[in-house]
């Protein structure tokens, strides 16, 4: 399986709430050991997966946003946040958990995982995808 | 063409698992190949052969066994959707000491793997979900 495609996982839906989220990541770090070229989107309500400071105390259920953490580990550094989901919720970046990964290929300058990107620009990427996971 | 499958919901809230059902139908009749169905989230329910909808009432599980048997589908359920959902095959079984199986004819329990090689290995994943 030496094959490379551009793998793209679309996370539409709020962490907590339903189980999408949260399985959606189990398949990126699965996913992850294929290396395949990976890249994921956050859109809608899926922005909220990224917010610091998630506290499921009250729920009840596991907080796993320490996992996107790991992302970066495992060479899945490229996620798009879409800026017009971020906007209608009222959020920025700020509110976002500083994620990073190491550039290898820059003397493993620490860099940003995360780059917000338009409505438009994130279509423009979505095209360029080979296969696409909707979550 | 050959297609990769991934069903992302139970077989009677959503109608994504009857979508599922009749795209691989008429893909197969068109002359496709379907390199796999992956089953996933509530998705892992479809692939319980206990269900017993009304006679007037599609069976969905006995419909995607049938389609299985008729064409040599690989049906794939995944592991860690499975074991949260109380769907259980013979090696699960085993493995976390249940006192049954439900697992229906056709379908088998596997790793997230097979869903990430089917989507390298065809050349177009459908995802059916909410």
């Amino acid at each position: 399986m030496s094959e490379i495609k551009k793998f793209m996982y679309i996370n539409r839906k709020a962490p907590y709430g339903t189980i999408y989220a949260w399985e959606s990541l189990e398949v990126v770090l699965i996913g992850a050991a294929f290396e395949q070229d990976v890249s994921v989107a956050f859109v809608d309500d899926g922005v909220y997966q990224l917010c610091k400071g998630q506290d499921t105390t009250g729920l009840g259920i596991k907080n796993f946003s320490a996992t996107y953490r790991a992302l970066g580990d495992y060479d899945v550094n490229k996620l798009y946040v879409e800026k017009e989901s971020l906007d209608a919720r009222g959020l920025t970046l700020d509110d976002l958990m500083p994620l990073k990964y190491e550039d290898e290929n820059d003397d493993y300058a620490e860099k940003d995982s995360i780059r917000v990107v338009s409505s438009k620009e994130l279509a423009e990427i979505f095209d360029q995808q080979e296969v696409l996971f909707n979550f | 063409m050959k297609f990769a499958i991934q069903v992302n919901e139970g077989p009677y809230n959503h109608e994504a698992s009857v979508s599922a059902l009749n795209f691989t139908k008429a893909a197969l009749e068109a002359g496709h190949e379907i390199f796999r169905v992956f089953f996933y989230h509530d998705g892992v329910n479809n692939g319980t052969r206990f269900t017993s909808p009304p006679q007037d009432d599609i069976n969905i599980a006995n419909s995607w066994s049938a389609l299985a048997d008729k064409h040599g589908l690989d049906l794939v359920v995944c592991v860690a959707a499975a074991q949260r959902r109380g769907i259980v095959d013979q090696g699960e079984q085993e493995r976390q000491g249940k006192d049954g199986n439900n697992i229906a004819p056709g379908f088998r329990i596997s790793g997230l793997g097979q869903l990430i090689e089917a989507g390298i290995q065809s050349e177009r994943l459908v995802v059916f979900g909410d």
